[in-house]
């Protein structure tokens, strides 16, 4: 952080002054002119919310995409399908059982089968071949989208919301203050925020892991020098197999959370599949704390834009990506 | 005189010389079956009627013009861009908005000759500017840039209503009517794709032996050498990034045309990883293969649900069949249907050689 703000000292004013404003838009009760000219705080800071919580679920994808291309140099380009698949897949287990925290478990063991089977029988045969991987993937999309479509048809599904999580919370933000001088409060969906401390608990673990334990360790040097790695007697095989189905276990989960924020239907595989690859561009490849910088930034780039720019929301989204691509091509986190 | 006298007295050599040399930049003109073909192609009008001459063919010609810019920049540049089907849908939203439409609310109402030139200079420029974003990185993350720039158009085109008319798009786009002829009836359209995709050929056959072809086979294979060498790696590959949009265009004006309309479904991630597997079926060694992958594409997606109810199947995995088929292209032959035709052909004429030193052994 020191050396940053001694390198570019820009950038980092620049970022403490964005960073400033957007807690003063936070925590400040805005006065009469901001409201007539950008509209009520309520509407400002739900899509903040939506955004950081959205930014969420955008992590628990990316993360797992970025980490098996860090380590692989495989652009899974069916992440979006597993993604789905583990979707399809809660939202099974959550109606015949009725447990949703079951439904995760299910479908972070389904989601990782399929991405050790694939792993074991289609990427390492072609080791190496990035190219002809990535190509694999996208047959795989296509067939895995096809066969979804086949078991599940085109309809919307959504998985069922615990009777625990269900309903408002009233968080210590100030919205407004009453004629009568009385404070309100924003109300704002318990389950989100729960999931949203879920995707904190969880990057952090994963941070945890790289950066504190053994095998952390190994797949640290792996992602710095793969042929190095495997000459030291690691059986690099094992490694690949395990963060091949972590990343896939994480994409399943993220369809379940997908599932209950908002529904699973065939095209979103697609579109979370954008999602990761934008987040992954502008954070940095191979880089966890650069996809959850990415994550946010992209979450809340896309609701605040669907709140005040609604027909060129997904342009806010891509320019963003330009401009990193243009001023700092390898991501914002990325070592290189 | 003298002048005259040479000539008259050396021809032989002279005409030898152009003769070779036309030969060496063009030698398809050697080739009987490329005379078979072309022959084929320009009396097809005779040979099929008006379903097969434009719902096969013609989509043939303007779906395989958009894969081979693909193929130009795969196959000479190493550039997987995902983006060509986008540039062309940019095109083909550009002549609804500068055209003659069904929706006057946006279209503009310019006559062809003025719309047409106008789509193709911006979607040009379109695809030179997310060429010059996606050189900024190597390799694998193009595919990542390409499919990202693919994907952000699409989800522009459903949401915007004041230039792409939502979901709904653009629909009964004037197609060009003039000297008398309707240029979009069946026979004269298809000798416009016919004339286009001839012409696209043509050209990057001619690119890929001229100069700027060889130094950017040469970006391709090792960029450090040719920077070393004295060019611009990256002007080379944004120059290809234009090159490629302008034939991407002009598949996408024929396609707007041919459909007379336009929409996002046009311009889906599926449609553009459609394109992908065209080339890539086809073979992205060489520019003919875009066209045989896109033969074979469209008679699947044409006859596939017919065949697949013949066997007792359901007709709507069409879309896995093409997948499976990908899959197995890319696991067995990398250079697609030309490199199993080359195979094949390698391993017969191997074949019949050893066979005949036997016989005289």
């Amino acid at each position: 952080m020191a050396r940053f703000i001694e390198r570019h000292p820009a950038w980092a004013l620049i970022v403490i002054i964005a960073v400033a404003v957007l807690l003063w838009l936070v925590f400040a009760i805005w006065p009469p002119g901001l409201e007539a000219a950008i509209g009520r705080k309520r509407v400002f800071l739900n899509a903040v919310l939506n955004g950081i919580t959205l930014g969420g679920l955008y992590f628990l994808v990316a993360s797992g995409f970025t980490l098996i291309f860090g380590l692989m140099r495989n652009v899974n380009l069916a992440h979006g399908s597993l993604y789905l698949f583990g979707g399809y897949i809660g939202y099974a287990i959550s109606t015949w059982t009725g447990s949703w925290i079951l439904s995760f478990i299910v479908a972070f063991i389904a989601a990782a089968l399929v991405g050790v089977i694939l792993q074991l029988a289609v990427f390492r045969r072609m080791e190496g071949q990035d190219l002809r991987q990535t190509m694999v993937t996208i047959g795989l999309s296509i067939v895995f989208a096809d066969l979804m479509l086949w078991v599940f048809g085109g309809d919307f599904y959504q998985v069922q919301t615990p009777s625990w999580l269900i309903g408002p919370v009233q968080l210590p933000l100030l919205t407004a203050i009453k004629s009568s001088g009385e404070p309100v409060y924003l109300q704002y969906p318990l389950v989100r925020l729960v999931i949203f401390a879920a995707s904190v608990v969880i990057g952090v673990a994963m941070w945890l892991a790289l950066n504190r334990t053994r095998i952390g360790m190994i797949v640290r040097a792996g992602v710095d020098d793969r042929d190095i790695l495997a000459a030291t007697g690691v059986r690099i095989q094992l490694v690949f197999v395990l963060v091949f189905a972590l990343g896939a276990g994480l994409a399943g989960i993220a369809g379940v959370v997908g599932g209950t924020f908002q529904s699973l239907s065939p095209g979103e595989d697609t579109r979370f599949l954008l999602a990761s690859l934008v987040v992954v561009i502008v954070g940095g490849m191979g880089s966890i704390p650069g996809a959850a910088l990415g994550a946010v930034i992209i979450g809340l780039a896309e609701q605040l834009g669907s709140v005040y720019i609604p027909t060129y929301a997904i342009v806010v989204t891509f320019l963003i990506m330009v401009v990193v691509l243009a001023l700092r091509p390898q991501g914002l986190l990325a070592r290189r | 005189m003298s002048l005259l006298q040479s000539t008259q007295f050396r021809p032989d050599p002279s005409a030898n010389a152009t003769r070779r040399a036309l030969i060496r930049t063009w030698p398809e003109f050697q080739n009987p079956a490329a005379w078979l073909v072309a022959l084929i192609l320009v009396i097809m009008p005779l040979i099929a009627n008006g379903f097969f001459l434009i719902e096969i063919f013609a989509t043939t010609l303007i779906l395989g013009v958009i894969a081979l810019s693909l193929m130009f920049l795969a196959g000479y540049g190493g550039m997987v861009s995902l983006m060509q089907l986008t540039i062309a849908g940019f095109a083909g939203y550009m002549v609804a908005v500068f055209g003659v439409s069904g929706n006057a609310n946006i279209s503009l109402g310019w006559p062809w000759w003025l719309a047409t030139p106008m789509a193709l200079a911006l979607a040009t420029l379109f695809g030179t500017l997310g060429g010059a974003l996606a050189v900024r990185t190597e390799g694998i993350y193009t595919i990542m840039i390409t499919l990202a720039i693919g994907a952000a158009f699409y989800y522009f085109t459903n949401q915007n209503w004041a230039i792409f008319n939502g979901h709904t798009g653009i629909n009964t786009v004037a197609t060009p009517h003039f000297w008398g002829v309707d240029w979009r009836a069946d026979i004269a359209f298809y000798y416009v794709t016919l004339g286009v995709a001839a012409i696209c050929y043509f050209a990057v056959q001619y690119v890929s032996r001229a100069p700027f072809g060889l130094a950017l086979q040469g970006v391709r294979d090792n960029p450090r050498r040719m920077a070393a060498l004295g060019f611009n790696p990256n002007a080379h590959r944004i120059a290809a990034y234009a090159f490629a949009a302008f034939i991407a265009a002009l598949g996408g004006v024929l396609q707007v045309w041919n459909y007379r309309q336009i929409s996002p479904g046009s311009v889906s991630v599926g449609a553009c990883i459609d394109v992908l597997i065209i080339a890539v079926v086809g073979g992205i060694t060489r520019p003919i293969g875009p066209f045989i992958g896109a033969l074979i594409f469209v008679l699947l997606r044409t006859f596939a649900l017919d065949v697949l109810i013949k066997f007792g199947l359901d007709g709507n995995r069409f879309r896995l069949l093409i997948g499976l088929g990908f899959l197995a292209i890319v696991f067995w032959s990398s250079d697609g249907v030309i490199g199993l035709w080359d195979r094949w052909r390698r391993r017969s004429a191997s074949w019949t050689q050893r066979s005949g030193g036997g016989r005289h052994g």
